[in-house]
């Protein structure tokens, strides 16, 4: 087993009488991409400031790269990137002159412009931050946090607001840098991005744990029924052996399997021998947002 | 030695933001050269005697009035104000999360502002005796530098420590300015004070500005002596304490609201 990056046991956190966490653990081992969800006021960001040295926690323990983030070790900070989720950045600086900035707090800092085309901000390299657009200050942001070379690099929620070839871009860098063997620990409200980034999954909600794995097998997601659409005639009477699991309304028709394979073969041999098209053929497995909606849905009648 | 080097690294950057921000250059330094010409200006420019056979011109008072007022506003005002913007902005809290000492910064931008301080001082000095032939410090220089210097440092202090009563940036210069306008008026800064009566002369004596003022233009222009005023840099350093250790204990890294 690799060794662990974050360790987090029984953390809790109070703000005067809302208790933001009540008890929260998990590992992060390290160069695993991590992501931590849940939906907004479960406690995300109070874990993650704890663990980037912002908070104090009220009990528990937590221990991140050996260290207690409460002790503000330097040597700590030095092997920690991070990314918050409001940026601020003097304006008036160039973007070369703010990455060259933060790499001189670090030991050993990566090339300036090394770190600026990881980013894809070359060609802004000598505007100020001033100039640039949300999603390129985002991406200074990430900059910044790469400056000191860090093992381990928090992002939270790091692609917001970026139109979609900017976050595939992000997402290439950030699995680049997995592959480098950094640790990262990611919060974010896109599943698309966890599912495709990150190795393992825990989702927190009202301060607790309540689902924990990866992407794939999250609260049994590859056990759950895959589903299958299609339109056709209301005159026609499908075979005995997917008849049982049919839903229909109107001539739409929802198939729920455990057998995807052999369902399917039922359904299209038979449709091909009578000679009728299925409109709109669609095979679905729950996505990983429809585990997530399910795993973080309000009890019905809870006071929101 | 690697920190304070890094503090060092600090000030040109600071220095670099702070000469890019048209406001900031403006308010900081064109502001009391401002004020040097309109007093010139309403309450003239002419001969006092001040010992047999010995005239300098009223200037020669204005100027370390107004250097005075130039120390407070490049420390006290643009520390205060911009470390409130620094902080909204989230600039600070990603300070605090990075390697860079708490001290290296806060040394940092208390030396940007102490050098901005002297140059103000030096143009306003400048600018005095050229243009209105006020009579400029010779053997009391020594006592004129030092008090600038210690005046800078102390308003820096307090500027730092101001910040952890300023609610969010957009009300920064309004409590910077409640706090230092009332002073400067009651302490020989902008008007001359002939025998003050008891609760402005009180006030005066308590809080850093007037001393500050009075060390100044005591240093500034003296007729005898070195100019040292020490019970005045004393309580100016009694406030810088102060401040110090207000500002340490009760300092904000992140937005308030």
């Amino acid at each position: 087993m690799a060794a662990t990056a974050v360790e987090v046991e029984d953390l809790r956190k109070s703000y005067g009488a809302v208790q933001a966490l009540r008890g929260v653990s998990f590992t992060v081992a390290e160069g695993e991409v991590f992501a931590l969800l849940g939906p907004n006021g479960a406690g995300k960001t109070s874990t993650v400031e704890i663990l980037e040295g912002f908070r104090r926690r009220d009990g528990g323990r937590a221990s991140v790269l050996g260290f207690d983030p409460a002790s503000g070790s330097r040597r700590l900070k030095e092997q920690m990137g991070i990314v918050l989720q409001t940026s601020g950045v003097d304006p008036y600086l160039t973007v070369a002159e703010t990455v060259d900035m933060f790499r001189g707090y670090y030991p050993k800092p990566r090339p300036r412009d090394e770190v600026i085309r990881l980013v894809g901000l070359q060609d802004k390299r000598d505007s100020r931050v001033t100039k640039l657009s949300g999603g390129q200050r985002r991406r200074l942001d990430v900059a910044i946090a790469l400056a000191g070379d860090p093992q381990l690099l928090f992002l939270d929620e790091p692609t917001t607001g970026f139109d979609p070839g900017a976050r595939r871009n992000a997402w290439e860098v950030i699995k680049g840098l997995a592959g480098l063997g950094k640790t990262i620990f990611l919060t974010s409200h896109s599943m698309d991005e966890v599912q495709y980034l990150a190795d393992r999954v825990v989702i927190i909600a009202a301060g607790k744990v309540v689902a924990e794995g990866t992407p794939d097998t999250l609260a049994g997601r590859q056990h759950a029924s895959t589903v299958v659409r299609f339109r056709m005639p209301a005159s026609v009477t499908l075979p005995e052996a997917i008849r049982g699991s049919a839903r229909l309304e109107g001539n739409a028709v929802e198939l729920e399997t455990k057998d995807p394979t052999r369902t399917l073969y039922e359904l299209t041999s038979w449709a091909v021998q009578a000679g009728i098209a299925l409109e709109g053929l669609q095979v679905t497995r729950p996505s990983l947002e429809d585990i997530y909606l399910e795993i973080t849905k309000e009890p019905e009648g809870a006071p929101a | 030695m690697r920190d304070l080097k890094l503090a060092l690294r600090q000030v040109w950057y600071i220095n670099n933001a702070f000469v890019r921000n048209p406001a900031s250059l403006f308010f900081t330094l064109v502001f009391p050269l401002m004020f040097l010409v309109i007093f010139t200006v309403i309450f003239g420019n002419g001969h006092v005697l001040i010992a047999p056979g010995k005239t300098v011109r009223v200037a020669t008072f204005y100027v370390p009035s107004i250097a005075a007022f130039s120390v407070i506003t490049a420390c006290y005002t643009n520390i205060a104000i911009s470390l409130s913007f620094s902080r909204d902005s989230g600039a600070l809290k990603r300070i605090h999360g990075s390697p860079l000492p708490v001290w290296s910064y806060m040394l940092a931008r208390i030396l940007h502002a102490v050098s901005i301080a002297i140059l103000l001082v030096v143009i306003c000095a400048v600018f005095g005796a050229v243009l209105y032939g006020a009579t400029l410090p010779t053997t009391t220089l020594p006592a004129f530098a030092l008090t600038v210097v210690v005046g800078a440092a102390v308003f820096s202090a307090l500027g730092v420590a101001v910040t952890a009563v300023i609610p969010n940036a957009d009300a920064s210069p309004a409590v910077v300015n409640a706090t230092i306008l009332p002073l400067l008026f009651i302490s020989n800064v902008f008007i001359p004070l002939q025998n003050p009566s008891g609760w402005i002369d009180v006030l005066g004596k308590i809080f850093p500005v007037r001393h500050f003022a009075d060390a100044l233009i005591g240093s500034f222009f003296q007729l005898s002596g070195a100019g040292l005023h020490t019970n005045d840099l004393l309580v100016l350093g009694a406030w810088g304490v102060a401040g110090l250790v207000l500002g340490v204990r009760f300092f904000q890294w992140e937005p308030r609201t």
